[in-house]
């Protein structure tokens, strides 16, 4: 595998990797909101 | 050979496992099982998510320990066996890398505590962080033999973290919960540092094997058991606990102590026959597992 190849490779799978946190955390926050506004489902 | 292995380590960028290595996941372990400890045994019940993102930030705050300690001691990382294969010393992701990523969860972990729960437990958080990071990494381990002792406060944070997150306050038995690993630490780690002394002679860290030698750290072993044995039980009596854990810790402890002292019995400076620090080493970690457990059993069920 060429050098160029798996730079980018590594490079999508972080990106990934952070997009699928951030949006993790996203909902998390959403769901401390609820909590800490007293709000039950 | 691939070309791909013949370049420098920092031509390419840091694989996302390596990342995770970073925050050493086998210790991050028993940091967050002590924490949900000290969560569960509060006399608050948290919503589960509050809980959940709680137990979650003493995880990052662990892992920002972990990630930090690495990129200070990289250089004696690749020194000894145990920990040359860590990302920094094999050379598969860069120094400032590693820095980011510990700083960077620090205070993520630090922040979000504060938002989800109370802020005491989010200054709780970063003092632990803080006093592992520059305390115990960078002040006392390269200096002194009692490294471990003063050290070991930094890993004694989780159980207090957990109850304050719930409760808001310090109470008692989260004190006692700190004791207890307080006292448990220098053991648990003087164990493990008798039969890999060689390692850390070579790295030049002043481990009290090395510096006081086999018999001097057995007897420190079995005497700190001793205070460790009596913190574990001490809930009981003083009414923190009730008598399914002050049963169980009493047994649990008293293993330990004999377990200690088949340690000071041993005379031997050969690794290979140091079945009994490696024993106790094992059971350390089980013990402490146990404690917790126990503790937090006795409170659902007792209630």
């Amino acid at each position: 595998m060429k050098l160029e190849d798996e730079v980018v490779r590594r490079q999508r799978e972080r990106a990934k990797i952070t997009a699928w946190l951030l949006g993790a955390f996203v909902i998390l926050m959403f769901f401390i909101t609820l909590a800490k506004t007293g709000i039950n489902w | 050979m691939p070309a791909i292995e013949m370049t420098t380590p920092a031509a390419l960028p840091a694989d996302w496992r390596d990342f995770v290595a970073l925050t050493k996941p086998r210790v991050m372990s028993l940091v967050v099982f002590s924490g949900l400890a000290g969560l569960l045994v509060a006399p608050v019940q948290l919503p589960f998510v509050l809980g959940f993102t709680a137990i979650l930030c003493i995880a990052l705050g662990a892992g920002a320990c972990g990630a930090l300690n690495q990129w200070y001691e990289a250089e004696i990382d690749a020194k000894m066996r145990r920990t040359a294969k860590r990302p920094l010393p094999a050379g598969r992701m860069d120094r400032q890398s590693a820095l980011h990523f510990g700083v960077g969860l620090a205070f993520f972990s630090v922040i979000l505590m504060g938002l989800a729960t109370n802020w005491l437990a989010a200054i709780l958080l970063a003092v632990s962080i803080l006093f592992y990071v520059l305390i115990y990494t960078v002040w006392l381990k390269p200096r002194t033999a009692q490294n471990i002792v003063i050290g070991g406060a930094a890993g004694a944070f989780p159980p207090l973290i957990g109850w304050v997150a719930a409760t808001g306050h310090v109470a008692a038995l989260p004190l006692l919960l700190f004791a207890i690993i307080f006292l448990w630490t220098p053991p648990h780690f003087w164990a493990l540092s008798l039969f890999v002394r060689s390692d850390y002679a070579a790295a030049g860290i002043p481990m009290l094997p090395v510096v006081a030698g086999f018999e001097n750290t057995r007897r420190q072993i079995f005497l700190y058991s001793l205070p460790m044995a009596g913190a574990a039980v001490a809930p009981w009596p003083l009414g923190l606990a009730g008598p399914i854990y002050g049963g169980s810790a009493a047994v649990l402890s008293f293993v330990f102590v004999v377990l200690a002292a088949r340690v000071l019995a041993n005379r031997s400076d050969d690794p290979k026959q140091m079945a009994a620090e490696k024993k106790l080493f094992a059971y350390s970690v089980f013990y402490l597992f146990a404690l917790f457990t126990v503790l937090v059993a006795d409170r659902w069920l007792g209630a």
